[in-house]
């Protein structure tokens, strides 16, 4: 008992500090996450960030599980942009397989991939601007997803939880209004940003608030491991994208903003900037969209499809090898790291395989981990509300922080 | 820089300190003595050639019946020169590592969840305690010898839950007189 008691004691430097514990469960850190702050006055003097509270084993699961049934468990590590993070594990096995999806679903991959950071970026731009205040914009920003979620919805019938890729393809082809639906949505989702950009990018109340608030100097934000748009912000143009590319990222034509002082401020700048971006991509992506198979023709990889399950003995064998246990997809040994620019960073997926029908090992590598660690740097001699602007603009993800 | 010159330069530079320096997938692997951990990483960093300036990612596996038991890797990156590294410490079971918290502040929290979740200890870590488990919990998850199913509720069950048995495949879970 009071082994366990001393644990919670906390050393106060001075008769005029206050410790305060803010969180877990807090309602202005949209995650679940702790801070033991030491206060003189207002100001932070210290603090502690302590994580955990949603691990749920990710990899323990994934390493018990087949090489598709993973593809689940990735849906929940950024539960706004999941497809990003299916889409990322997909890579990394087939890298190991050593196959190549046809063009058609590679092209519905990047096209999904950046609604999905869209959809993040919103989602991340409207808690900001919410914990601040600014209601109204939060609402317009979730109308927004709304639209985004309906194609998400239509493309996989989920629409957090997508499961959407498979391991040498996709789920499905789309549905024939697909290129449509998006279309008709794009000009409506500028004008929401647009409208976005009005309320609050030139406010005094958010540039104040948001300006030189959580400063991270370039130096510094590489040297706590920032990725993404919390990097950018600082001015270090690092994106995976380009750096790294995948899919066919190399085939279009976008800019990668970046920053200057690496505030709250530059990254909310940061995703209004990227969010057209990410437009921009989808609208070539849809221009060049190629017809054809969207899955490998390989028995040995992808499932059959269902006509043939119920209607011949030849795909019901099919279906039955790639479902039992034992059988199914088996990579060759070996291990890889496949990095993706996920929403928030590099979502990075090392993972070997020792050739079984499992993986061996499925580390992710969370894109917001670092800035999660970088937390009690950007808040130490900062005022205790400024920790709500902050902690939005990193866009903890519980799910991929505590996997 | 060219992944096949970054390999070169590699096993030229450290001949005498590493096992091994390859190419797999797109990726330089180095494997190297944990004795020499912490003079690859601060040569590694500071020497403009490689200028690994982002330290990416780091991971255990761990192999249960292979001696040595554990490799760690670590993933490098060079924003300045855009080039990759896979560095790999195989470790025995209880071996302590240096810790590389003073090169990047990011590798403080990185090295404490694998403290958590594998066991390993780095020595010279300012705060080496869990991070994603609980103070109160025993033994490292994601050993291999760690059955998925233990149970360790923070407060007694009201209800106990029926003792199940699953069949977990192609690993023995249980090894008698290794109780972690």
């Amino acid at each position: 008992m009071s082994e366990k008691n001393s644990k919670r004691e906390v050393f106060l430097p001075a008769a005029n500090h206050m410790a305060l514990a803010m969180g877990p469960s807090h309602p202005a850190t949209h995650g679940i996450v702790r801070f033991n702050l030491i206060l003189e006055g207002e100001r932070i003097i210290e603090s502690t960030t302590d994580i955990g509270y949603l691990h749920r084993g990710f990899e323990k699961m994934v390493e018990r599980s087949t090489w598709n049934q993973a593809i689940i468990y990735t849906d929940r590590l950024n539960y706004v942009s999941s497809m990003i993070n299916n889409v990322g594990y997909c890579l990394a096995v087939e890298k190991l397989l050593d196959i190549e999806v046809p063009t058609r679903g590679v092209y519905l991959r990047t096209i999904m991939s950046e609604l999905s950071r869209v959809a993040d970026h919103m989602t991340c731009v409207a808690a900001q601007v919410m914990e601040a205040g600014a209601m109204s914009a939060f609402l317009y920003c979730m109308k927004a997803r709304e639209w985004l979620w309906e194609i998400v919805e239509m493309v996989c019938g989920a629409r957090v939880t997508t499961n959407w890729t498979r391991i040498g393809g996709l789920m499905a082809d789309v549905t024939p209004d697909f290129n449509d639906a998006i279309r008709e949505r794009i000009p409506r989702l500028r004008e929401v940003i647009d409208e976005l950009d009005k309320l609050i990018t030139k406010n005094r109340i958010f540039y104040d608030r948001f300006r030189d608030v959580g400063s991270m100097t370039k130096e510094e934000a590489i040297d706590y491991g920032f990725t993404g748009p919390c990097l950018r912000a600082t001015g270090v143009p690092f994106d995976v994208r380009r750096d790294t590319p995948y899919l066919n990222y190399d085939e279009f034509d976008f800019e990668i903003p970046i920053g200057t002082q690496g505030d709250v401020y530059d990254r909310y700048l940061m995703r209004m900037f990227e969010m057209e971006q990410s437009l921009r991509i989808i609208e070539q992506a849809l221009d060049k969209l190629p017809e054809g198979p969207v899955c490998v023709d390989d028995k040995n990889i992808t499932l059959p499809d269902k006509p043939s399950v119920y209607g011949s003995i030849e795909g019901l064998m099919n279906q039955f090898k790639l479902i039992m246990d034992d059988h199914g997809i088996k990579p060759p040994p070996g291990e890889i790291y496949q990095a993706v620019e996920g929403a928030n960073g590099e979502l990075g997926f090392y993972i070997i395989s020792t050739g079984g029908d499992m993986p061996y090992k499925c580390r992710c590598r969370p894109p917001c981990f670092p800035m999660t660690a970088a937390m009690d740097k950007m808040i130490t001699g900062q005022l205790i509300s400024d920790i709500v602007p902050i902690f939005g603009s990193i866009n903890m993800i519980g799910g991929e922080l505590d996997r | 820089m060219e992944i096949q010159q970054l390999q070169e330069n590699l096993s030229e530079h450290f001949t005498d300190k590493i096992i091994s320096c390859i190419i797999d997938k797109d990726h330089v692997v180095l494997t190297a003595n944990v004795d020499n951990l912490y003079a690859i990483f601060l040569e590694l960093k500071s020497e403009l050639k490689y200028n690994f300036q982002m330290f990416m990612d780091l991971t255990a596996v761990d192999w249960l019946d292979r001696q040595p038991r554990f490799d760690l890797v670590y993933h490098l990156y060079s924003v300045e020169l855009n080039h990759r590294l896979r560095i790999k410490i195989p470790l025995i079971e209880g071996q302590a590592v240096s810790s590389v918290s003073g090169l990047w502040s990011i590798a403080d929290w990185m090295e404490r969840e694998i403290w958590d979740l594998y066991g390993i200890k780095f020595s010279g870590h300012p705060n080496l305690k869990r991070i994603l488990m609980y103070d109160e919990f025993k033994g490292h998850p994601l050993r291999k010898d760690f059955a998925y199913d233990q149970r360790q509720p923070l407060i007694q069950d009201a209800w106990p839950s029926r003792p199940f048995q699953v069949n977990v495949k192609g690993l023995k879970i249980h090894r008698p007189g290794n109780d972690v």
